[in-house]
Protein backbone atom coordinates (compact mmCIF):
# COMPACT_ATOMS: atom_id res chain seq x y z
CA UNK A 1 0.00 0.00 0.00
CA UNK A 2 1.12 3.47 -0.80
CA UNK A 3 1.82 5.77 2.31
CA UNK A 4 -1.13 7.36 3.18
CA UNK A 5 0.02 10.27 3.88
CA UNK A 6 0.82 11.07 -0.21
CA UNK A 7 -2.91 10.66 -1.01
CA UNK A 8 -4.48 13.22 -2.12
CA UNK A 9 -7.33 14.37 -0.16
CA UNK A 10 -9.97 13.24 -3.19
CA UNK A 11 -7.72 9.97 -3.05
CA UNK A 12 -8.25 9.73 0.53
CA UNK A 13 -12.15 9.89 0.37
CA UNK A 14 -12.17 7.40 -2.19
CA UNK A 15 -9.96 5.00 -0.38
CA UNK A 16 -12.03 5.24 2.35
CA UNK A 17 -15.73 4.89 0.83
CA UNK A 18 -14.06 1.50 -0.80
CA UNK A 19 -13.02 0.33 2.63
CA UNK A 20 -8.66 0.07 1.21
CA UNK A 21 -8.17 1.58 4.77
CA UNK A 22 -9.71 3.26 7.64
CA UNK A 23 -10.19 6.69 9.25
CA UNK A 24 -8.18 5.69 11.98
CA UNK A 25 -5.40 4.09 9.89
CA UNK A 26 -5.27 7.32 7.95
CA UNK A 27 -5.11 9.59 11.03
CA UNK A 28 -2.45 7.39 12.25
CA UNK A 29 0.04 7.53 9.58
CA UNK A 30 -0.82 11.25 9.84
CA UNK A 31 -0.57 11.20 13.52
CA UNK A 32 3.42 9.40 13.16
CA UNK A 33 4.51 12.02 10.49
CA UNK A 34 4.04 15.13 12.50
CA UNK A 35 5.89 13.01 15.47
CA UNK A 36 8.97 12.87 12.92
CA UNK A 37 8.65 16.63 11.08
CA UNK A 38 8.98 18.59 14.45
CA UNK A 39 11.93 20.53 13.60
CA UNK A 40 9.02 22.28 10.87
CA UNK A 41 7.29 23.62 14.08
CA UNK A 42 4.25 23.46 12.08
CA UNK A 43 2.14 22.79 14.54
CA UNK A 44 1.87 24.44 18.07
CA UNK A 45 -0.04 21.47 19.64
CA UNK A 46 -0.64 18.12 18.38
CA UNK A 47 -4.19 16.51 19.62
CA UNK A 48 -3.52 13.16 18.82
CA UNK A 49 -5.97 11.42 21.37
CA UNK A 50 -8.80 13.51 20.27
CA UNK A 51 -7.83 12.79 16.40
CA UNK A 52 -8.28 9.10 16.81
CA UNK A 53 -11.68 9.45 18.94
CA UNK A 54 -12.55 11.62 16.05
CA UNK A 55 -11.24 9.09 13.42
CA UNK A 56 -13.44 6.19 15.13
CA UNK A 57 -16.61 8.13 14.93
CA UNK A 58 -16.10 8.97 11.07
CA UNK A 59 -15.45 4.84 10.69
CA UNK A 60 -18.36 4.06 12.41
CA UNK A 61 -20.74 6.59 10.52
CA UNK A 62 -18.42 5.67 6.98
CA UNK A 63 -19.47 1.60 8.27
CA UNK A 64 -23.18 2.83 8.72
CA UNK A 65 -23.02 4.66 5.46
CA UNK A 66 -23.77 7.88 7.09
CA UNK A 67 -20.60 9.48 6.30
CA UNK A 68 -20.65 13.44 5.70
CA UNK A 69 -18.53 14.56 2.41
CA UNK A 70 -15.15 15.26 4.62
CA UNK A 71 -16.08 11.65 6.43
CA UNK A 72 -12.47 10.30 8.40
CA UNK A 73 -10.25 13.39 6.46
CA UNK A 74 -7.27 14.39 8.72
CA UNK A 75 -6.78 18.24 9.09
CA UNK A 76 -5.14 20.61 10.86
CA UNK A 77 -6.31 23.99 12.56
CA UNK A 78 -4.61 27.46 12.39
CA UNK A 79 -4.54 28.39 15.43
CA UNK A 80 -6.46 31.48 15.16
CA UNK A 81 -9.40 29.26 15.09
CA UNK A 82 -11.11 28.78 18.49
CA UNK A 83 -11.68 25.48 18.95
CA UNK A 84 -13.94 23.95 21.93
CA UNK A 85 -11.43 22.79 25.00
CA UNK A 86 -8.42 22.77 22.81
CA UNK A 87 -5.75 25.74 23.61
CA UNK A 88 -6.11 28.29 21.09
CA UNK A 89 -3.67 31.37 21.02
CA UNK A 90 -3.20 33.04 17.62
CA UNK A 91 0.51 31.97 18.31
CA UNK A 92 0.36 35.13 21.10
CA UNK A 93 1.84 34.96 24.17
CA UNK A 94 -1.08 37.40 25.35
CA UNK A 95 -3.86 34.99 24.94
CA UNK A 96 -1.45 32.21 27.00
CA UNK A 97 -3.21 28.91 27.84
CA UNK A 98 -6.64 30.11 26.63
CA UNK A 99 -8.66 27.22 26.22
CA UNK A 100 -12.19 28.47 24.17
CA UNK A 101 -15.63 27.14 25.19
CA UNK A 102 -16.77 27.65 22.24
CA UNK A 103 -16.53 26.10 18.42
CA UNK A 104 -15.79 28.57 15.67
CA UNK A 105 -18.48 28.50 12.98
CA UNK A 106 -15.98 27.10 10.03
CA UNK A 107 -14.08 24.31 12.27
CA UNK A 108 -17.64 23.18 13.60
CA UNK A 109 -19.15 23.11 10.23
CA UNK A 110 -15.98 20.90 9.33
CA UNK A 111 -16.43 18.47 11.99
CA UNK A 112 -20.48 18.52 11.02
CA UNK A 113 -19.21 16.80 7.58
CA UNK A 114 -16.67 14.15 9.42
CA UNK A 115 -13.36 16.27 9.40
CA UNK A 116 -10.72 14.59 11.89
CA UNK A 117 -8.59 17.41 13.59
CA UNK A 118 -5.17 16.54 14.49
CA UNK A 119 -3.69 19.40 16.04
CA UNK A 120 -3.22 23.69 16.00
CA UNK A 121 -1.14 24.66 13.37
CA UNK A 122 1.42 28.16 13.65
CA UNK A 123 1.00 30.84 12.22
CA UNK A 124 2.48 34.76 12.48
CA UNK A 125 0.98 36.75 15.86
CA UNK A 126 -2.19 37.81 15.93
CA UNK A 127 -1.63 36.81 11.58
CA UNK A 128 0.77 39.80 11.11
CA UNK A 129 3.11 38.60 9.27
CA UNK A 130 4.54 37.55 6.16
CA UNK A 131 7.20 34.44 7.06
CA UNK A 132 5.41 32.92 10.23
CA UNK A 133 8.45 34.69 12.21
CA UNK A 134 6.34 36.63 14.58
CA UNK A 135 4.85 33.25 16.30
CA UNK A 136 5.74 33.37 20.02
CA UNK A 137 6.02 29.57 19.09
CA UNK A 138 9.31 30.68 16.55
CA UNK A 139 9.54 30.61 13.34
CA UNK A 140 8.11 27.37 10.63
CA UNK A 141 10.02 25.89 8.51
CA UNK A 142 9.62 25.24 4.78
CA UNK A 143 9.49 21.77 3.31
CA UNK A 144 11.30 23.14 0.41
CA UNK A 145 15.19 24.25 0.15
CA UNK A 146 17.14 25.47 -2.44
CA UNK A 147 19.01 22.69 -4.82
CA UNK A 148 22.23 22.30 -2.89
CA UNK A 149 21.52 24.32 -0.15
CA UNK A 150 20.56 23.48 3.18
CA UNK A 151 19.51 27.17 4.80
CA UNK A 152 16.58 26.59 6.21
CA UNK A 153 13.65 28.46 4.29
CA UNK A 154 10.78 30.73 5.54
CA UNK A 155 6.79 29.22 4.58
CA UNK A 156 5.35 32.31 4.11
CA UNK A 157 2.55 33.51 6.05
CA UNK A 158 0.71 34.38 8.39
CA UNK A 159 -0.55 30.83 7.45
CA UNK A 160 2.73 29.60 7.43
CA UNK A 161 2.03 26.37 9.78
CA UNK A 162 -0.89 25.35 7.46
CA UNK A 163 1.12 26.06 4.02
CA UNK A 164 3.74 24.24 5.52
CA UNK A 165 2.18 21.05 7.32
CA UNK A 166 -0.02 20.51 3.86
CA UNK A 167 3.20 20.34 1.70
CA UNK A 168 5.16 18.13 4.09
CA UNK A 169 2.24 15.64 3.94
CA UNK A 170 1.00 16.43 8.04
CA UNK A 171 -2.20 16.82 7.02
CA UNK A 172 -4.36 16.62 3.82
CA UNK A 173 -5.81 19.69 3.92
CA UNK A 174 -5.89 22.65 6.92
CA UNK A 175 -7.77 25.86 7.47
CA UNK A 176 -6.14 29.09 7.17
CA UNK A 177 -7.02 32.98 6.88
CA UNK A 178 -6.63 36.02 5.04
CA UNK A 179 -6.22 39.43 5.50
CA UNK A 180 -3.94 40.65 3.10
CA UNK A 181 -2.42 37.35 1.02
CA UNK A 182 -1.97 35.18 4.66
CA UNK A 183 -3.50 31.94 2.59
CA UNK A 184 -1.93 32.78 -1.04
CA UNK A 185 1.60 33.96 -0.17
CA UNK A 186 2.59 30.46 2.16
CA UNK A 187 0.69 28.60 -0.38
CA UNK A 188 2.77 29.78 -3.40
CA UNK A 189 5.93 29.40 -1.09
CA UNK A 190 5.33 25.69 -0.34
CA UNK A 191 3.58 24.89 -4.41
CA UNK A 192 -0.24 24.02 -1.92
CA UNK A 193 -3.25 25.31 -3.39
CA UNK A 194 -4.59 28.44 -1.19
CA UNK A 195 -7.97 30.24 -1.76
CA UNK A 196 -9.31 33.14 -0.33
CA UNK A 197 -13.08 33.23 -0.69
CA UNK A 198 -15.18 36.43 -1.62
CA UNK A 199 -15.41 38.49 2.11
CA UNK A 200 -18.73 37.41 3.40
CA UNK A 201 -18.63 33.69 2.50
CA UNK A 202 -16.79 32.31 5.27
CA UNK A 203 -17.93 33.26 8.49
CA UNK A 204 -15.51 34.96 11.04
CA UNK A 205 -16.92 33.66 14.09
CA UNK A 206 -14.59 32.49 16.33
CA UNK A 207 -11.48 33.74 14.46
CA UNK A 208 -9.23 35.42 16.02
CA UNK A 209 -9.89 39.03 14.75
CA UNK A 210 -7.27 41.10 13.13
CA UNK A 211 -8.57 43.20 10.51
CA UNK A 212 -12.39 42.69 10.76
CA UNK A 213 -13.22 44.02 7.24
CA UNK A 214 -10.41 42.22 5.97
CA UNK A 215 -10.15 39.08 7.16
CA UNK A 216 -11.50 35.71 5.65
CA UNK A 217 -10.51 32.15 6.20
CA UNK A 218 -10.05 29.52 3.64
CA UNK A 219 -8.53 26.37 2.87
CA UNK A 220 -4.67 24.97 1.91
CA UNK A 221 -4.45 22.08 0.35
CA UNK A 222 -2.11 20.22 -2.31
CA UNK A 223 -4.57 20.02 -5.11
CA UNK A 224 -7.15 22.33 -6.59
CA UNK A 225 -9.61 19.91 -6.19
CA UNK A 226 -9.00 19.03 -2.72
CA UNK A 227 -9.23 23.21 -1.87
CA UNK A 228 -12.68 22.86 -3.40
CA UNK A 229 -14.14 20.11 -1.48
CA UNK A 230 -12.63 21.94 1.76
CA UNK A 231 -14.11 25.57 0.92
CA UNK A 232 -17.80 23.67 0.40
CA UNK A 233 -17.68 22.73 3.86
CA UNK A 234 -15.85 25.94 5.29
CA UNK A 235 -18.54 28.35 3.81
CA UNK A 236 -22.35 29.02 4.52
CA UNK A 237 -24.33 32.14 6.34
CA UNK A 238 -23.77 32.37 9.95
CA UNK A 239 -26.04 34.54 11.92
CA UNK A 240 -23.63 34.75 14.30
CA UNK A 241 -21.76 36.87 11.75
CA UNK A 242 -23.26 39.80 10.40
CA UNK A 243 -20.96 40.31 7.53
CA UNK A 244 -21.24 36.91 6.77
CA UNK A 245 -23.50 36.90 3.53
CA UNK A 246 -26.84 34.53 2.74
CA UNK A 247 -26.65 32.99 -0.18
CA UNK A 248 -25.92 29.63 -1.26
CA UNK A 249 -22.71 27.34 -1.44
CA UNK A 250 -22.74 26.08 -4.95
CA UNK A 251 -20.88 22.17 -5.51
CA UNK A 252 -17.54 23.58 -6.04
CA UNK A 253 -15.76 20.31 -6.98
CA UNK A 254 -18.64 20.43 -9.87
CA UNK A 255 -16.32 23.46 -11.19
CA UNK A 256 -13.21 20.79 -11.52
CA UNK A 257 -12.96 20.45 -15.18
CA UNK A 258 -15.72 22.40 -16.86
CA UNK A 259 -14.44 24.38 -19.89
CA UNK A 260 -12.94 27.77 -19.62
CA UNK A 261 -13.61 28.08 -23.30
CA UNK A 262 -14.73 31.73 -23.87
CA UNK A 263 -13.61 32.84 -20.85
CA UNK A 264 -11.85 36.57 -21.08
CA UNK A 265 -8.85 36.61 -18.58
CA UNK A 266 -7.88 40.01 -18.04
CA UNK A 267 -3.62 40.36 -17.42
CA UNK A 268 -3.39 43.32 -15.40
CA UNK A 269 -0.38 46.30 -16.80
CA UNK A 270 -0.24 47.59 -13.39
CA UNK A 271 1.21 44.28 -11.75
CA UNK A 272 4.25 44.63 -14.06
CA UNK A 273 6.97 45.80 -11.49
CA UNK A 274 10.07 46.83 -12.41
CA UNK A 275 12.77 44.86 -11.09
CA UNK A 276 10.15 41.70 -11.27
CA UNK A 277 12.23 38.63 -11.20
CA UNK A 278 12.88 37.41 -15.04
CA UNK A 279 11.40 33.89 -13.91
CA UNK A 280 8.35 35.77 -12.31
CA UNK A 281 7.79 37.06 -15.75
CA UNK A 282 8.04 33.90 -17.76
CA UNK A 283 5.86 31.89 -15.28
CA UNK A 284 2.89 34.47 -15.72
CA UNK A 285 3.51 34.26 -19.53
CA UNK A 286 3.30 30.53 -19.01
CA UNK A 287 0.15 30.28 -16.92
CA UNK A 288 -1.31 33.12 -19.49
CA UNK A 289 -1.02 30.79 -22.38
CA UNK A 290 -1.85 27.60 -20.67
CA UNK A 291 -5.09 29.43 -20.11
CA UNK A 292 -5.69 30.42 -23.74
CA UNK A 293 -4.58 27.19 -25.13
CA UNK A 294 -7.67 25.93 -23.11
CA UNK A 295 -9.84 28.35 -25.13
CA UNK A 296 -9.26 31.28 -22.58
CA UNK A 297 -9.18 34.96 -24.40
CA UNK A 298 -6.21 37.15 -23.15
CA UNK A 299 -7.37 40.48 -22.40
CA UNK A 300 -4.83 43.55 -21.29
CA UNK A 301 -6.40 45.39 -18.10
CA UNK A 302 -5.74 48.17 -16.36
CA UNK A 303 -5.99 48.47 -12.30
CA UNK A 304 -4.63 52.32 -11.79
CA UNK A 305 -4.91 51.95 -7.95
CA UNK A 306 -2.74 49.24 -7.41
CA UNK A 307 0.13 50.80 -6.15
CA UNK A 308 -1.78 52.43 -3.49
CA UNK A 309 -3.44 48.84 -2.30
CA UNK A 310 -0.29 48.19 0.05
CA UNK A 311 -0.14 51.56 1.53
CA UNK A 312 -3.72 52.23 2.23
CA UNK A 313 -3.83 48.34 3.60
CA UNK A 314 -0.92 49.51 6.51
CA UNK A 315 -3.47 52.01 7.44
CA UNK A 316 -7.11 50.47 7.25
CA UNK A 317 -5.62 46.90 8.60
CA UNK A 318 -3.67 48.39 11.68
CA UNK A 319 -6.13 50.68 12.76
CA UNK A 320 -9.21 47.76 12.65
CA UNK A 321 -6.20 45.96 14.98
CA UNK A 322 -5.54 48.52 17.18
CA UNK A 323 -9.44 48.29 18.05
CA UNK A 324 -9.56 44.37 17.28
CA UNK A 325 -6.73 43.94 19.81
CA UNK A 326 -7.83 46.66 22.99
CA UNK A 327 -9.57 43.66 24.31
CA UNK A 328 -6.05 42.13 25.47
CA UNK A 329 -6.36 43.79 28.53
CA UNK A 330 -4.89 41.46 31.06
CA UNK A 331 -8.58 40.75 33.11
CA UNK A 332 -10.58 39.16 31.21
CA UNK A 333 -8.12 36.10 29.61
CA UNK A 334 -4.81 35.25 28.96
CA UNK A 335 -1.47 36.94 30.14
CA UNK A 336 -2.06 39.36 32.96
CA UNK A 337 1.71 41.55 34.58
CA UNK A 338 0.31 42.93 37.54
CA UNK A 339 0.84 47.00 38.37
CA UNK A 340 -0.09 49.29 40.87
CA UNK A 341 -2.89 51.21 38.72
CA UNK A 342 -5.74 49.60 36.15
CA UNK A 343 -3.81 51.74 33.81
CA UNK A 344 -0.77 50.53 34.45
CA UNK A 345 -1.50 46.37 34.29
CA UNK A 346 -3.39 47.32 31.18
CA UNK A 347 0.39 48.21 30.05
CA UNK A 348 2.60 46.12 31.43
CA UNK A 349 0.51 43.02 30.44
CA UNK A 350 0.16 44.42 26.82
CA UNK A 351 4.15 44.76 26.44
CA UNK A 352 4.67 41.69 27.40
CA UNK A 353 2.19 39.99 25.87
CA UNK A 354 2.52 41.03 22.31
CA UNK A 355 5.14 40.85 19.70
CA UNK A 356 7.28 43.78 18.42
CA UNK A 357 5.71 43.58 14.64
CA UNK A 358 2.07 43.35 16.88
CA UNK A 359 2.94 46.33 19.22
CA UNK A 360 3.82 48.15 16.39
CA UNK A 361 1.00 47.82 13.98
CA UNK A 362 -1.30 48.42 17.28
CA UNK A 363 0.95 51.45 17.46
CA UNK A 364 0.42 52.85 13.91
CA UNK A 365 -3.29 52.05 14.45
CA UNK A 366 -3.79 54.05 17.37
CA UNK A 367 -1.99 56.90 15.72
CA UNK A 368 -4.00 56.98 11.97
CA UNK A 369 -6.95 57.37 14.24
CA UNK A 370 -6.14 59.85 16.61
CA UNK A 371 -7.16 62.94 16.50
CA UNK A 372 -6.02 65.51 14.28
CA UNK A 373 -4.49 62.46 12.07
CA UNK A 374 -7.84 60.48 11.46
CA UNK A 375 -8.73 62.60 8.03
CA UNK A 376 -5.50 62.08 6.66
CA UNK A 377 -5.10 58.95 7.24
CA UNK A 378 -7.86 56.67 7.86
CA UNK A 379 -10.31 58.65 6.01
CA UNK A 380 -8.60 58.85 3.32
CA UNK A 381 -7.48 55.35 2.91
CA UNK A 382 -10.77 54.17 3.05
CA UNK A 383 -11.42 56.56 0.07
CA UNK A 384 -8.25 55.14 -1.82
CA UNK A 385 -9.88 51.83 -1.18
CA UNK A 386 -13.07 52.84 -2.70
CA UNK A 387 -11.40 53.59 -6.15
CA UNK A 388 -9.38 49.96 -5.95
CA UNK A 389 -12.33 48.15 -5.58
CA UNK A 390 -13.95 50.14 -8.67
CA UNK A 391 -10.99 49.45 -10.15
CA UNK A 392 -11.88 46.13 -10.71
CA UNK A 393 -15.49 46.59 -10.61
CA UNK A 394 -14.79 48.68 -14.28
CA UNK A 395 -12.76 45.72 -15.57
CA UNK A 396 -15.33 43.21 -14.42
CA UNK A 397 -18.18 45.36 -16.06
CA UNK A 398 -15.79 44.93 -19.37
CA UNK A 399 -16.68 41.01 -19.24
CA UNK A 400 -13.64 40.22 -17.48
CA UNK A 401 -14.25 36.87 -15.78
CA UNK A 402 -10.98 36.89 -13.79
CA UNK A 403 -7.65 38.24 -13.78
CA UNK A 404 -4.52 36.38 -13.49
CA UNK A 405 -1.44 37.94 -11.88
CA UNK A 406 1.70 36.03 -9.93
CA UNK A 407 0.83 35.57 -6.32
CA UNK A 408 4.22 36.50 -5.02
CA UNK A 409 7.03 38.88 -6.23
CA UNK A 410 9.59 36.08 -5.05
CA UNK A 411 9.95 32.81 -4.07
CA UNK A 412 10.77 31.80 -0.55
CA UNK A 413 13.45 33.44 1.54
CA UNK A 414 15.56 32.37 4.17
CA UNK A 415 14.94 32.83 7.90
CA UNK A 416 15.87 36.13 9.70
CA UNK A 417 16.38 37.61 6.01
CA UNK A 418 14.02 40.04 5.33
CA UNK A 419 12.38 43.23 7.35
CA UNK A 420 14.77 43.36 9.76
CA UNK A 421 15.87 46.77 9.75
CA UNK A 422 12.74 47.94 7.75
CA UNK A 423 9.63 46.63 8.32
CA UNK A 424 8.35 47.82 4.98
CA UNK A 425 10.67 45.40 2.81
CA UNK A 426 8.24 42.73 4.91
CA UNK A 427 4.97 43.89 3.61
CA UNK A 428 6.30 44.06 0.17
CA UNK A 429 5.61 40.39 -0.30
CA UNK A 430 1.87 40.68 -0.19
CA UNK A 431 1.74 43.45 -3.61
CA UNK A 432 0.08 41.26 -5.47
CA UNK A 433 -2.32 39.91 -3.18
CA UNK A 434 -3.45 42.86 -0.79
CA UNK A 435 -5.71 44.49 -3.36
CA UNK A 436 -7.73 41.26 -3.44
CA UNK A 437 -8.17 41.85 -0.05
CA UNK A 438 -8.76 45.71 -0.34
CA UNK A 439 -11.36 44.86 -2.84
CA UNK A 440 -13.34 41.51 -0.80
CA UNK A 441 -12.59 39.42 -4.30
CA UNK A 442 -11.89 35.65 -3.89
CA UNK A 443 -8.43 34.95 -5.05
CA UNK A 444 -6.77 31.83 -5.36
CA UNK A 445 -2.77 30.99 -5.66
CA UNK A 446 -2.43 28.01 -7.76
CA UNK A 447 1.36 26.21 -8.08
CA UNK A 448 2.90 26.92 -11.67
CA UNK A 449 6.64 26.32 -11.57
CA UNK A 450 9.73 26.76 -10.05
CA UNK A 451 12.55 28.92 -9.96
CA UNK A 452 16.31 28.62 -10.83
CA UNK A 453 16.88 27.38 -7.47
CA UNK A 454 14.27 24.66 -7.66
CA UNK A 455 11.90 27.15 -5.56
CA UNK A 456 8.24 26.89 -6.13
CA UNK A 457 6.02 29.62 -7.71
CA UNK A 458 2.65 30.47 -8.53
CA UNK A 459 0.25 32.02 -9.65
CA UNK A 460 -2.80 34.25 -8.42
CA UNK A 461 -6.56 34.07 -10.23
CA UNK A 462 -9.06 36.89 -9.04
CA UNK A 463 -12.47 36.81 -9.46
CA UNK A 464 -15.66 38.04 -9.22
CA UNK A 465 -17.64 38.51 -6.15
CA UNK A 466 -19.00 35.09 -5.16
CA UNK A 467 -17.37 33.37 -8.05
CA UNK A 468 -15.68 31.00 -7.03
CA UNK A 469 -16.06 28.48 -9.36
CA UNK A 470 -14.62 30.29 -11.74
CA UNK A 471 -11.71 30.27 -10.20
CA UNK A 472 -11.32 26.47 -9.63
CA UNK A 473 -12.34 25.66 -13.12
CA UNK A 474 -9.59 28.07 -14.18
CA UNK A 475 -7.02 26.96 -11.26
CA UNK A 476 -7.60 23.04 -12.85
CA UNK A 477 -5.94 24.35 -15.68
CA UNK A 478 -3.22 25.11 -14.13
CA UNK A 479 -2.75 22.53 -12.20
CA UNK A 480 -3.21 20.32 -15.38
CA UNK A 481 -0.51 22.10 -17.41
CA UNK A 482 2.06 22.78 -14.56
CA UNK A 483 1.90 19.64 -12.39
CA UNK A 484 1.96 19.50 -8.46
CA UNK A 485 4.99 19.72 -7.27
CA UNK A 486 6.27 17.60 -4.04
CA UNK A 487 9.38 18.57 -2.01
CA UNK A 488 12.15 16.19 -1.42
CA UNK A 489 11.97 15.15 2.60
CA UNK A 490 14.95 16.16 4.67
CA UNK A 491 13.39 16.59 7.94
CA UNK B 1 4.01 63.27 8.47
CA UNK B 2 6.54 61.81 10.79
CA UNK B 3 6.33 61.61 14.86
CA UNK B 4 8.93 63.05 17.41
CA UNK B 5 9.70 61.02 20.44
CA UNK B 6 6.92 62.75 22.36
CA UNK B 7 4.48 61.42 20.08
CA UNK B 8 5.87 58.08 20.54
CA UNK B 9 5.32 58.53 24.06
CA UNK B 10 1.63 59.88 23.61
CA UNK B 11 0.84 57.19 21.54
CA UNK B 12 2.13 54.33 23.74
CA UNK B 13 -0.23 55.82 26.26
CA UNK B 14 -3.26 55.78 24.06
CA UNK B 15 -2.35 52.14 23.00
CA UNK B 16 -2.16 51.36 26.73
CA UNK B 17 1.02 49.65 26.14
CA UNK B 18 4.52 50.30 28.15
CA UNK B 19 7.42 51.71 26.40
CA UNK B 20 10.81 52.09 28.13
CA UNK B 21 12.50 54.97 27.52
CA UNK B 22 15.25 53.22 25.86
CA UNK B 23 13.00 51.47 23.27
CA UNK B 24 11.67 54.97 21.87
CA UNK B 25 14.36 55.98 19.26
CA UNK B 26 13.70 52.50 17.51
CA UNK B 27 10.18 53.05 17.95
CA UNK B 28 9.71 56.17 16.14
CA UNK B 29 12.23 54.94 13.61
CA UNK B 30 9.93 52.22 12.76
CA UNK B 31 6.62 54.29 12.68
CA UNK B 32 8.11 57.01 10.72
CA UNK B 33 9.24 54.25 8.38
CA UNK B 34 5.67 53.27 7.94
CA UNK B 35 4.27 56.60 8.01
CA UNK B 36 7.05 57.40 4.85
CA UNK B 37 5.99 54.45 2.94
CA UNK B 38 1.87 55.20 3.13
CA UNK B 39 2.91 58.86 2.62
CA UNK B 40 1.93 57.98 -1.68
CA UNK B 41 -1.52 57.95 -0.97
CA UNK B 42 -1.03 61.81 -0.43
CA UNK B 43 -0.60 62.30 -4.47
CA UNK B 44 -4.42 60.14 -5.15
CA UNK B 45 -6.92 62.32 -6.21
CA UNK B 46 -9.37 61.26 -3.59
CA UNK B 47 -12.03 64.39 -4.41
CA UNK B 48 -15.50 63.65 -4.32
CA UNK B 49 -14.40 59.90 -3.27
CA UNK B 50 -17.25 58.09 -0.56
CA UNK B 51 -14.93 56.26 2.34
CA UNK B 52 -15.26 52.11 1.91
CA UNK B 53 -17.74 51.08 4.55
CA UNK B 54 -18.83 48.04 3.26
CA UNK B 55 -16.86 46.12 0.92
CA UNK B 56 -19.39 43.70 -0.24
CA UNK B 57 -22.63 45.88 -1.20
CA UNK B 58 -25.29 44.77 1.45
CA UNK B 59 -28.10 45.84 4.38
CA UNK B 60 -26.98 45.46 7.98
CA UNK B 61 -28.83 42.82 8.97
CA UNK B 62 -30.80 42.64 11.80
CA UNK B 63 -31.61 40.78 14.47
CA UNK B 64 -34.87 40.15 16.40
CA UNK B 65 -34.97 41.95 19.78
CA UNK B 66 -34.83 38.22 21.77
CA UNK B 67 -32.41 36.95 24.15
CA UNK B 68 -31.33 33.63 21.98
CA UNK B 69 -27.71 33.13 24.55
CA UNK B 70 -26.54 33.55 28.46
CA UNK B 71 -26.47 31.77 31.85
CA UNK B 72 -22.96 31.01 30.84
CA UNK B 73 -21.26 33.01 33.55
CA UNK B 74 -19.16 30.11 33.93
CA UNK B 75 -17.69 30.13 30.56
CA UNK B 76 -16.84 33.68 30.71
CA UNK B 77 -14.49 34.20 33.69
CA UNK B 78 -12.84 30.65 32.45
CA UNK B 79 -10.58 31.91 31.72
CA UNK B 80 -9.67 35.07 33.19
CA UNK B 81 -6.43 35.30 35.23
CA UNK B 82 -7.91 37.03 38.48
CA UNK B 83 -11.58 35.76 39.96
CA UNK B 84 -13.94 35.67 42.94
CA UNK B 85 -16.85 33.99 42.10
CA UNK B 86 -18.46 35.27 38.80
CA UNK B 87 -16.52 38.88 39.00
CA UNK B 88 -13.16 40.11 37.34
CA UNK B 89 -10.77 40.94 39.58
CA UNK B 90 -8.85 44.12 39.23
CA UNK B 91 -6.62 46.67 40.98
CA UNK B 92 -8.66 48.89 43.10
CA UNK B 93 -10.07 51.96 40.55
CA UNK B 94 -12.18 54.06 43.16
CA UNK B 95 -10.53 55.31 46.43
Amino acid sequence: MTDLTSLTLAEARKGLADKTFTSLELTDAHLSAIEKARLLNAFVLETPDQARSMAREADAKLAKGEAGPLAGIPLGIKDLFATKGVRTTACSKILGNFVPTYESTVTSQLWRDGAVMLGKLNNDEFAMGSANETSCFGPVGNPWRREGNNTTLVPGGSSGGSASAVAALLCMGATATDTGGSIRQPAAFTATVGIKPTYGRCSRWGIVAFASSLDQAGPIARSVRDSAMLLRSMAGHDPKDTTSVDIAVPDYEAAIGKSVKGMKIGIPKEYRLDGMPAEIEKLWSEGAAWLKAAGAELVEVSLPHTKYALPAYYIVAPAEASSNLARYDGVRYGLREQGKSITELYENTRASGFGAEVRRRVMIGTYVLSAGYYDAYYLRAQKVRTLIKKDFEDCFAKGVDAILTPATPSAAFGIGEKGGADPVEMYLNDIFTVTVNMAGLPGIAVPSGKDAQGLPLGLQLIGRPFDEETLFSLGEVIEQAAGRFTPARWW
Amino acid sequence: MSVDAATVRRIAHLARIAVAEDEVPHLQGELNAMLAFVEQLSEVNVEGVEPMTSVTPMQMKKRQDVVTDGEIADDIVANAPATEGHFFLVPKVVE
